[in-house]
């Protein structure tokens, strides 16, 4: 394969092979295990063999258009760093997939869970691989959301919950500063592209927002990686599964803000800003992190904090600002992921084995699980940084870091001491780690009878320990050159500093560190060994609990702040709400009126007399409708229409007859659906409430207002109209719409063709409110006084409940004989003239929304002249379908296009000589608008035929509707 | 013709503002509809108002001037049928609130009327 196209590869399969995990649901346990270790596996031997083209110091570089408009195009980016995260990403992925597939409960199928977790391995590999700071904040903001569903994975215990939440509102508020940050540095260095922000860190360095850029992108950074203060969201998160802890909290996730750091330290890093807030923030963590993790009961709690201070520790060493502190950071990166990975591994063992993981219960496992209790022991010492393992050596580089002193006295005793001392509280809580499960007295009120776990939980967690071991014995030739590619991919080739990795460098100040840090630790363990267990929280800062202040600030921001606006605001009331955006509306409108006052004056010489009686008609119609509507619904209705009516006519009169017919179609089906609802409302009756004078003076004040709006609106149209017309794009809807759609008529052509998108989204929103009111009306409860059949209808079935041979609805079809047998003729008449309407649509008025109403005005004629159930015994009317098949017409038609190397939605036409027709002309819009025509003949007839059957079904018994079966 | 289309618009959007303030569901979907009619006519105004101009282009030659402008037709044509949706929804809502509350009052209960 060549390397051009692999890393898109790498990073497509994993999303891929979660769709296809997802897909397989709740058959699948094992394929789903086999497609997660196989996508893990082939995404660390694809990066494994990325190796030559980085190896130089050089990028990968894959480059995919996407908005190129905005200078935005998908970069995908594989330098040394970034490789590194890969096999890191890729390899713990593979060994958390096996440990998972035993660790997880057996009647569980994981389908789900594989799935999430190899979407959040895709996301990951996202950012590490973005060569565009766009792109990586988009792939920060799914590992965030993955991580989410993850925590939350056994949603149905509370702390789950919770803790998903609480980890979601941190990382996602943190992603949104990011954002801001990127934003911010990119708009500084000219260029959202990562190899151009790289070269020009000085710009930006010297830039007046370099502060506000900063602090935005160290927010994100520290909400990722568990910095104090965010850090409290990382042992909440310890609610979730184990193999999810030991992928996202510890290996990868929570390094992505480390990775960012390291990433854009050549950029922001050096200055004084950087020192104090990343140096001091990773420092605080440190020695925070490891305090609190000597007092957790909790096992995975203990590793929580521990994973806080580590993180810590890499990002003080990334803020001392040396080039040899970025590559301790970076060694550090990999040795923290490997042995903190296989710890969660062995702590989640012991949980899967002994049922709790408290560690005043637990005691003496050794016996009964030694393969365990040795890899942990492993990588426990690793942890504490004993020698001949991985931790010790960077831990060493990291005490070598403290030394170098270069900010004044205070500060480097300051940091020399507060990093023995962090380093000996790590001793501890690694001592305290391994006794309290392992050692000391054998546990006997366990939940379970403890025995060594599956040897394929062991595996993963032997290969992590063997890997500490490997690197801590043999540094140089196990990691040294894939350090040496990373850190040269920050650092540039050329700078790399000078740095040893050996086991033994003589008898100098940081072995002696180490020394004191490991005595003083034992030291520690020895006075607290027996006051350990007796701590419910951590002394001193346990009250400081991040978590509720979290909870506490939440509840100001969503609970507090609301209901204060809300008990200031005048009404919970829709009415007077209404009333209030109304007179806002009236006033902008009247301050826009005084600042640019009109200039112009009637004209009385051009008033059509016939047109201004055509519309006194209408406004005589509009105001009776207003007046009628309360207690004269059905004239209300018709004096409706009437407006309709007058209004359709002005689209005739004013050259636009598409818009005419489809006014007209419209106002039908609008009548009938609303004459179909009238029945269901209550009866109301003039005259029975004497009317006090508070309700006189609400309706004077609403038609003074009424009045007021209507004279505005009246004053802007008509400037509206009287002002000249600027040179419009609608000239080039004139110019193209015959050679470049193929259409005579324009308005057609611009709705399925130039602006095709919009109306896709058109069409889609009345699928979808059909669907709605469909959805709405299934679980219809009316009120009850309108159960009762209105009175006409039960006039005219009573002759049938008399006598037993007739069927339930004969009345009402000899009622309605002649017309039915009419409208049941006229039928296929309409129809054909749908027809008509559509294809003519492209050249002349009509097309796929006139067509689509003809059609379901067809259906509902025969519904009313022939009632529903004998329409239903004849034709199967399958809405749903119809609005299916119509959206997939409009979708397939515009997706046709890129088979050709188009942009969605490209039309094409041409004319075809055919024999008896002639020349036709066809284009691809015509088949869009097909799928128009399905979707709203489909819509239509639904929301009628849903509404209409409510009549139709007896109370409490719910009657099938026709658009069930579709 | 512009006077009296836009006092129309001006009757329309008054009738229905009127209605939209009152209590009752089904006289906030009567001054829907009508404030759609007006709001379309607006739309369409927009412009100003062509007479017998062509709708659809001709085969003969003859200026751009000469055709209707389509593009507001194509915007209120759109709006015409996402009206048409807008109202059919609400009429539903409206009636199951009406079932809900067992009243027709807006904010579904019979305070005031």
């Amino acid at each position: 394969m060549p390397d051009n196209i692999l890393p898109s590869t790498i990073l497509g399969l994993p999303f891929a092979a979660a769709v296809l995990v997802w897909l397989l649901r709740s058959r699948g346990r094992n394929l789903a295990v086999w497609l997660m270790t196989g996508t893990a596996l082939l995404g660390l031997l694809l990066s494994l063999w990325l190796y030559p083209a980085v190896a130089g110091g050089g990028a990968l570089r894959q480059v995919m258009p996407w908005v190129p408009g905005l200078g935005l195009d998908l970069v995908l980016r594989v330098d040394g760093f970034g490789w590194l995260f890969m096999l890191l990403v890729c390899g713990i992925g593979l060994l958390v997939g096996i440990y998972a597939r035993y660790y997880m409960p057996a009647d569980d199928p994981l389908t789900s869970f594989f799935a999430l977790l190899l979407a959040f391995m895709g996301s990951m590999l996202g950012i590490v691989m973005s060569g565009n700071v766009i792109q990586l904040v988009f792939f920060w903001e799914l590992t965030s959301l993955f991580s989410f569903l993850l925590i939350g994975y056994w949603h149905h215990g509370a702390s789950a919950r919770d803790g998903a939440r609480m980890a979601l509102v941190v990382t996602s508020g943190g992603g949104l500063c990011l954002l801001a940050g990127m934003l911010l540095l990119g708009h500084i260095a000219g260029s959202y592209d990562l190899d151009a922000i790289l070269a020009a860190g000085d710009a930006v360095r010297a830039h007046p927002w370099y502060t506000p850029t900063l602090l935005l992108i160290l927010l994100g950074a520290f909400t990722k990686s568990a910095q104090f203060p965010f850090h409290f969201w990382l042992p909440q998160a310890m609610s979730a599964p184990t193999p999810v802890s030991a992928y996202l909290h510890s290996a990868t996730m929570v390094k992505a803000g480390v990775f960012l750091l390291v990433r854009f330290w050549p950029v922001l890093g050096g200055t004084e800003e950087w020192f104090w807030i990343v140096g001091g923030t990773g420092l605080v963590t440190l020695v925070l992190g490891a305090y609190s993790a000597m007092f957790e009961q909790d096992l995975k709690g203990v590793l929580a904090y521990s994973t806080i201070s580590h993180l810590g520790l890499i990002t003080m060493l990334v803020g001392l600002g040396s080039a040899l502190g970025v590559v301790a950071a970076i060694f550090h990166i990999v040795n923290h992921a490997t042995f903190k990975a296989s710890l969660f591994m062995a702590a989640g063992a012991v949980d899967h084995e002994a049922g709790t993981r408290d560690l005043r219960k637990l005691g003496g496992l050794r016996r009964v699980m030694p393969v365990t209790a040795t890899l942990a022991l492993v990588a426990a010492a690793a942890m504490a940084g004993v020698p001949l393992l991985n931790g010790f050596l960077s831990k060493e580089m990291f005490f070598a870091e403290t030394l170098a002193g270069r900010h004044g006295p205070l500060l480097d005793v300051l940091s020399v001491v507060i990093a023995v001392a962090a380093s000996a509280f790590g001793v501890t809580y690694s001592i305290r780690f391994v006794r309290g499960v392992f050692f000391g007295r054998m546990a006997s009120c366990l939940p379970r009878q403890p025995h060594e776990p599956p040897l394929w939980m062991r595996v993963p967690i032997g290969l992590l320990a063997l890997a500490c071991l490997l690197v801590g014995v043999l540094p140089a030739r196990v990691i040294g050159p894939s350090l040496r590619v990373a850190a040269s991919a920050v650092l540039g080739a050329g700078h790399l500093p000078d740095y040893s990795l050996a086991i033994w460098h003589g008898l100098t100040t940081p072995l002696l560190m180490s020394v004191c840090a490991f005595a003083a630790g034992c030291l520690l363990f020895a006075a607290l060994r027996r006051r350990f267990d007796g701590f419910e929280a951590t002394p001193l800062t346990g009250r400081l609990s991040g978590k509720r202040m979290f909870e506490r600030v939440l509840a100001v921001l969503a609970a507090d702040i609301p209901r204060r606006i809300e008990r200031r605001y005048p009404s919970r009331r829709l009415q007077p709400q209404l009333l209030l955006i109304v007179l806002l509306a009236l006033v902008a409108g009247t301050l826009a009126a005084t600042s640019a006052p009109f200039g112009f004056r009637p004209r009385w010489s051009s008033v059509d007399p016939a047109f201004a009686l055509l519309w006194l008609l209408g406004a005589a119609c509009a105001i009776g409708a207003a007046s009628q509507a309360k207690f004269h619904r059905l004239a209300a209705l018709v004096l409706t229409g009437g407006a309709g009516l007058v209004s359709c006519v002005s689209f005739v009169w004013l050259s636009a007859p598409d818009l005419a017919a489809t006014q007209l179609l419209v106002e039908v089906v609008t009548t009938i659906l609303i004459l179909l609802g009238l029945r269901w409302l209550p009866k109301r009756i003039e005259g029975l409430a004497p009317e006090s004078r508070a309700h006189r003076f609400r309706r004077r004040r609403d038609v003074f207002i009424a009045m007021a709006v209507g004279l505005g609106v009246a004053s802007l149209a008509y400037a509206a109209m009287m002002h000249p017309v600027a040179d419009s794009i609608s000239r080039f809807f004139l110019e193209r719409a015959y050679t470049e759609g193929g259409g005579h008529n324009v308005v057609n052509v611009i709705l399925v063709d130039f602006r095709g998108f919009d109306t896709l989204g058109e069409i889609s929103v009345l699928a979808i409110v059909a669907l709605t009111v469909f959805a709405l009306l299934r679980r219809f409860r009316p009120a009850a006084e309108s159960i009762r059949a209105p009175f006409q209808p039960q006039r005219q079935v009573a002759p049938d409940a008399e006598e037993a041979a007739h069927a339930v609805d004969r009345s009402l079809t000899d009622y309605l004989m002649i017309p039915g047998l009419i409208i049941q003729l006229m039928f296929p008449v309409i129809l054909l003239f749908g027809l008509h309407l559509f294809l003519r649509g492209h050249d002349l008025p009509g097309g796929g929304f006139v067509a689509g109403i003809t059609v379901a005005v067809a259906l509902i004629l025969l519904y009313m002249a022939r009632g529903a159930r004998w329409v239903e015994a004849h034709l199967r009317v399958l809405p749903v379908r119809w609005i299916g098949l119509g959206l997939l017409l409009a979708v397939g038609t515009g997706l046709g296009s890129l088979a050709f190397g188009r942009p969605f939605l490209t039309s094409y036409f041409r004319y075809a000589e055919l024999p008896v027709l002639g020349k036709l002309p066809l284009a691809s819009a015509v088949l869009f608008d097909l799928g128009v025509f399905a979707v709203v003949v489909g819509a239509t007839t639904l929301m009628l035929i849903a509404l209409a059957h409510q009549s139709l079904r007896r109370p409490r018994q719910p009657a099938d509707l026709p658009g069930g079966q579709g | 013709m512009e006077l009296v289309l836009a006092a129309a618009i001006g009757v329309l959007a008054a009738s229905g503002v009127w209605l939209l303030l009152r209590p009752r569901t089904f006289q906030l979907i009567i001054g829907l509809t009508l404030i759609s009619y007006a709001v379309n006519l607006f739309i369409f105004s927009i412009g100003g108002l062509r007479t017998g101009a062509d709708p659809v282009l001709q085969d003969a030659a003859g200026g751009i001037a000469q055709y209707a402008d389509p593009l507001p037709q194509a915007l209120v044509l759109t709006a015409i049928v996402i009206g048409f949706a807008t109202t059919a929804l609400f009429l539903v809502v409206l009636l199951t609130s009406r079932g809900l509350t067992g009243n027709d009052h807006v904010d579904g209960e019979d305070g005031t009327p």
